[in-house]
């Protein structure tokens, strides 16, 4: 373990310490020390807050800024934020026209967020909630309500983000932020496990020669450890799987992100993503925005996740809008 | 019919606490075989923040309870927070008017902890939580009118809950994601609750 750390139960709060500090222009402190805010938000809107474990930058704090999230609630590694900074999380959203909270599907963070609506209610802040579920390789088909949330978030976030921007209700934001992720599928393929700081050793194995297809942001086992392929193979078996989900058909036009896990080159991300691009162009699909690098990580993982999000006009419209998040800056 | 002041509970909490710490390396090991690893770190967390906080004061065995509910709830995430967070505030709440204690009353601390755990949770016996402890725990407690013998029957319920998780196929949790591949280890959970249960009987014990 060569890493850059202190005392590794104090990583979460150290790394929030100096992001706060370079990134002062778009995000600014609470009263609670795990909730960040945005600095510039359009007065009167709907807030739209997210949560989740550390361990993934950019997210979830990443995406934190003006026409993105207002509000994300920090967790420990890989764990979910208390119920409590959820609630602080929606409060220092809250305008008066209601929060949507923007989350993941894990356990934890269902519990957790279900708990703080809850208590959000009592005061009087009436919140509603999308639960991204994009992980293709994380459950059947016919049991979406399992599936894992995963890269997909991004394009959530960013349109839930926009239309509280433009001036949606919370109806029309919470809408938006589900037709992204309902249009919204991902998979994963893991080279390499990553280590809990504080563990000091990886809970879980991806034998050397080897990968696992459908790999989790926490190294979730997914669909199957194959042998370790080429770019090529590795890009087809990708798009065969989320391609395969929705189903994508030829003339539909798409975002596409390929994000890295944490410590593959980005350099290699590229290499995929030209295979991606192959592949998409031969079944007729347009891509109409691409996103590649490190959007949504695990710890030092090797791999990719690949995320396509089918478009209509508005969708469209709300991937456009310019953002500027650590994460996602867009002009 | 033994029965112990609640007003004399502190060192039974306190020996939950203990039992927590002393497992810390464990229940990682445990938790790093299905599910992440950081089980023993983050409970140890908490309860190591309530022992730093309260081990000077005074408190009684519900308001104990009850406390390290709250830290566990309010400053560790993950599932854990609010699931024994629930279970120890409910409790804790259940307990405030009994002076004393028996085995009708734990059981009835127990009982409203667990119902307060399934209005937050879907998972039941059988599907390798800590359900699977808890319950048969509880269900012990309320079949026996002797405070020693009664205690005795909830850790051997307990045990054989924990052990009973081991065969089988994990459907909640982030062990579910293995589904069959969970099978043939002890659910994390479940080992932390008989912990629990195990110091929270002997420390009553101690007492009686």
């Amino acid at each position: 373990m060569q890493r850059i750390l202190n005392n590794p139960d104090d990583i979460v709060d150290e790394m929030l310490e100096g992001f706060l500090k370079v990134h002062s222009d778009i995000v600014e402190k609470t009263d609670n020390p795990r909730v960040v805010r945005a600095k510039k938000r359009s007065e009167d809107k709907v807030g739209v807050a997210t949560g989740g474990g550390s361990g993934h930058k950019p997210a979830f704090i990443g995406y934190v800024g003006e026409n993105m999230c207002d509000t994300a609630a920090v967790g420990e590694i890989c764990s979910s934020p208390t119920a409590a900074a959820f609630l602080d999380a929606f409060r220092a959203a809250d305008q008066g026209k209601g929060v949507a909270c923007l989350y993941g599907n894990y356990s934890g963070d269902n519990m957790n967020v279900k708990m703080a609506v809850k208590m959000a209610k009592r005061e009087g802040i009436t919140v509603k909630t999308v639960v991204a579920n994009d992980d293709v390789a994380s459950a059947p088909k016919d049991d979406r309500g399992k599936r894992r949330g995963v890269a997909g978030e991004i394009f959530m976030w960013k349109a839930g983000g926009a239309k509280a921007a433009l001036g949606g209700t919370l109806d029309e934001v919470t809408e938006a932020a589900q037709k992204a992720i309902d249009n919204t599928r991902s998979v994963g393929i893991g080279l390499t496990p990553c280590t809990l700081p504080a563990v000091g050793h990886p809970n879980f194995e991806i034998k050397e020669g080897t990968m696992e297809v459908g790999i989790g942001h926490h190294g979730e086992p997914g669909i199957e450890v194959s042998e370790l392929e080429t770019a090529d193979k590795m890009a087809k078996r990708m798009v065969d799987i989320v391609a395969g989900d929705v189903p994508f058909q030829n003339g539909d036009e798409v975002a596409v992100l390929v994000s890295g896990l944490g410590a593959t080159p980005v350099m290699e991300l590229y290499v995929l993503y030209g295979e991606i691009g192959k592949l998409l162009e031969e079944r007729g699909i347009k891509v109409y925005k691409s996103y590649v690098g490190n959007y949504f990580t695990s710890l030092e993982m090797m791999g990719a996740t690949l995320t396509l999000m089918k478009l209509d006009e508005e969708l469209k419209m709300l991937l456009d809008l310019p953002v500027n998040t650590m994460g996602l800056t867009q002009i | 019919m033994s029965i112990f002041r609640n007003k004399d509970g502190k060192s039974v909490v306190l020996n939950i606490v203990k039992a927590i710490q002393d497992n810390k390396a464990y229940l990682g090991e445990v938790d790093g075989l299905i599910g992440d690893g950081d089980h023993g770190m983050n409970m140890n967390k908490g309860f190591t923040l309530f022992e730093k906080r309260f081990a000077d004061k005074e408190f009684t065995f519900s308001k104990g309870l009850y406390e390290l509910g709250n830290i566990l709830f309010s400053e560790i995430g993950g599932s854990m927070g609010p699931i024994y967070g629930t279970i120890f505030m409910d409790a804790g709440e259940a307990g405030e008017k009994f002076d004393e204690i028996g085995s009708k009353e734990l059981s009835i601390m127990l009982q409203a902890g667990m119902d307060g755990l399934c209005e937050i949770v879907e998972a039941r016996v059988g599907d390798k939580t800590l359900m699977d402890t808890l319950t048969p725990a509880v269900e012990a407690l309320q079949n026996e009118e002797d405070f020693l013998t009664a205690l005795q029957m909830m850790k051997t319920a307990a045990a054989k809950g924990r052990d009973s998780t081991k065969d089988m196929a994990a459907r909640f949790g982030r062990s579910s994601r293995l589904g069959e591949r969970s099978k043939g280890v002890l659910d994390a959970g479940a080992v932390s609750c008989c912990i629990i249960l195990t110091a929270m009987a002997d420390g009553i014990i101690e007492r009686l």
